[in-house]
């Protein structure tokens, strides 16, 4: 098993024919991924790579496809209506990748999402996969932008909220021959769907993952909460890396959340609260397979 | 983004906020005539910069303090006159100061009672919260710390907004009874209606006053707007002053590019803001200081990647180039010429560390090699960071 989801995964794209949706549903076509249906309003009937039917709304996509998981490449003045659509049409999952949506606009779709069974990833985030067992984890099921060929099918969970540091981790693990189970990307805003801590609790009961890399960054306190969660309730190994030790107070960090105010959310709070839960530290980015490896030896 | 104390009050002003009267002024002259209109006596000007500290600041002309209290029109252009123009240095500034171009000209208030209030996003519950406390015109983190029992906090519903019995609940909890109470509810009703209609992620009074001829009003204010929702905010947008900016990240910014300015001399250009973050840390872990903070972004072009070297190399203070790629959808090879041609144009004679990884990373490195630059190659983040600081070291 994996986490949310497999490789039979059937997932749509809203925006695929923009150019930044266009250029990663090729990739996740290539990858293998079941990319059943794109949605863009005005092109329903169309086919994407003369392949992938195109429909004009989530609602006809899901019900003539049977996609449970859709990845948003929309605009940010427009994303807000993308994910709330997702959730409408009854999605398991909705992985919004768009970057640069108001805060006030999340803080609305969060609250009309309350009591939905759909669960959202992001936004401004790389989306998640998990690896496949072909050549260069091909096969697998990827949504979103990360680099499908990193990858390799094992039982390492990496969680974080960002991109290029989730690339580093996976790529450090598959290079010293630790493949993993799923791979998330939280994404970088201020208020995001799912948190640190959910994904651990998915990764603690999935029989597949044995061990877990949770990377983080300065703002807010999702790391904290996360790791005390994980003293009373994960027996499975944590490796944790933190950025953000030397960025000045009150200035944003090219993520949105990523910001310390008020002496709140810092790099060295948060390296503390990981390691009283008992999370081996990477001490540098160069650090987090090794670190993992250090914490599964003991 | 910020905003300057009398744009602050202008949004008061639209928003029925109450807050101190006066106006801005850009000349001594103009001081005077705000000073006119306003009800005969006691006078404030403050100089208008962005940062804080300005009533314990000192000029390099030897003037003191940039907030005066006066008694006549004559007397504020007289104190305009020995601000307008003339470099501010205070503890926020750093020892360069800031050249004050414009003042605000207010009436002074007499305080009876000076209390806190605040609207800002929860990131913990992903809903508005006001926090108020009767502890006002002090830091407010640290009543948190010492006497939190005097912080209300209180959820809003973010489709309901606020209801007037919150404003009651929170009025009544500083003590605003009688007709402040009702002065209390609009001042709150208006000033959350300008936190969500004008996409603020912050705004904060303090001290929000109770004057001894018994109004509420807002006498000082910080404002925190979300820059992602600046596209819609072109009133918002028009109240940027880019000479409050630094100079490198707003030309940064013309190329679209994630800069924030630092006091180290070992520069890095990298892909992602994670990344970006994790390469400063380690540049200081290795025993080095950044410059900066870059993010080309995961889509960067040879024309960004040009862009960021010239900026970073306008930069007096930069001593070294540490530049950390993880290629995973990018072409290192195209990121790797990109290198070489700024390189090559901008003339570059300190030390550069290039530590490459990902797709098409032997093209990319080869490309490097042999490119006839002078540059190091780091095998990993580690590696190119014990490099970088090693070579600007034997370098000084």
């Amino acid at each position: 098993m994996s986490i949310l989801v497999t490789p039979d995964t059937k997932v749509l794209i809203q925006g695929i024919t923009g150019s930044f949706g266009a250029r990663h549903a090729k990739l996740s076509l290539d990858y293998g991924t079941k990319v059943v249906a794109g949605v863009t309003p005005g092109k329903g009937g169309q086919l994407f790579e003369n392949q992938v039917p195109i429909f004009d709304t989530v609602e006809q996509a899901v019900r003539e496809t049977g996609a449970t998981v859709s990845a948003i490449f929309v605009p940010p003045p427009f994303a807000a209506d993308a994910i709330l659509e997702g959730v409408a049409a009854g999605l398991d999952l909705v992985v919004c990748i768009t970057e640069g949506i108001p805060v006030i606009d999340m803080m609305k779709v969060k609250e009309a999402m309350k009591g939905s069974k759909t669960r959202l990833i992001g936004p401004n985030c790389p989306g998640l996969v998990t690896p496949g067992t072909g050549d260069k984890s091909h096969g697998g099921c990827r949504v979103g932008i990360a680099p499908g060929y990193i990858h390799k099918k094992g039982s390492v969970g990496v969680v974080s909220r960002s991109g290029t540091l989730t690339y580093e981790a996976v790529w450090q693990l598959t290079t010293r021959g630790y493949g993993q189970s799923t791979c998330v990307g939280i994404g970088g805003d201020p208020i995001n769907g799912t948190s640190h801590l959910d994904i651990l609790k998915m990764f603690n009961e999935d029989p597949e993952t044995e061990a877990i890399i949770m990377i983080g960054e300065i703002g807010g306190s999702a790391e904290e909460e996360a790791a005390a969660w994980a003293t009373e309730h994960c027996k499975k190994p944590i490796a944790g890396f933190i950025a953000g030790a030397t960025a000045p107070e009150g200035r944003r960090m090219g993520h949105a959340g990523a910001i310390v105010s008020g002496g709140q959310g810092t790099a060295a709070g948060k390296i503390a609260a990981l390691r009283a839960a008992g999370i081996e530290i990477a001490e540098t980015p160069s650090d987090m397979a090794d670190a993992l490896i250090r914490r599964m030896k003991h | 983004m910020n905003i300057h104390e009398f744009q602050a009050r202008e949004l008061f002003a639209e928003f029925g906020v109450a807050t101190q009267p006066g106006s801005v002024a850009h000349t001594p002259d103009e001081a005077e005539t705000v000073a006119t209109g306003l009800n005969q006596g006691k006078l404030v000007i403050k100089a208008q910069i962005h940062a804080g500290g300005r009533g314990k600041g000192t000029f390099k002309n030897g003037f003191k303090g940039g907030v005066h209290l006066c008694d006549t029109p004559a007397e504020a252009k007289d104190f305009a006159s020995k601000m307008l123009g003339q470099i501010l240095v205070t503890h926020q500034t750093g020892p360069e100061g800031k050249e004050v171009g414009k003042i605000f000209v207010g009436e002074a208030v007499d305080i009876a009672r000076e209390l806190y209030f605040a609207i800002l996003i929860d990131r913990a519950t992903s809903v508005p919260v006001l926090i108020a406390s009767t502890e006002g015109g002090v830091d407010i983190e640290m009543v948190a710390e010492n006497t939190p029992e005097k912080i209300l906090r209180l959820s809003i519903n973010p489709f309901l907004g606020i209801m007037p019995y919150q404003t009651r609940l929170i009025a009544s909890s500083l003590g605003l009874t009688g007709p402040l109470m009702n002065q209390a509810s609009k001042l709150f009703t208006n000033l959350y209606r300008l936190f969500i209609e004008r996409d603020c992620s912050m705004v904060e009074v303090n001290p929000l006053v109770v004057t001894t001829d018994g109004r509420l009003i807002a006498l000082d204010a910080k404002f925190n707007f979300d820059d992602n929702a600046l596209y819609r905010q072109p009133s918002i947008i028009a109240m940027r002053d880019i000479t409050e900016e630094d100079p490198r990240e707003v030309e940064a910014s013309k190329h679209s590019l994630n800069y924030i300015g630092l006091d180290g001399n070992i520069a890095c250009l990298v892909n992602g803001a994670g990344l970006a973050m994790a390469t400063m840390d380690i540049i200081q872990h290795a025993g080095g200081s950044p410059a900066n903070f870059l993010d080309v972004g995961g889509g960067a072009t040879r024309e960004q990647v040009a862009s960021a070297f010239r900026i970073i190399l306008a930069d007096s203070r930069v001593k070294g180039i540490l530049v950390n790629i993880f290629g995973g959808i990018m072409d290192c090879d195209v990121i790797a010429n990109g290198i070489v041609e700024a390189a090559k144009e901008t003339g570059l004679s300190i030390p550069l560390v290039v530590r490459l990884e990902g797709n098409n990373v032997e093209a990319g490195k080869k490309t490097l090699a042999e490119s006839g630059l002078k540059l190091e190659s780091g095998e990993n983040i580690l590696d190119a960071a014990n490099r970088i600081v090693a070579a600007v070291k034997s370098a000084a």
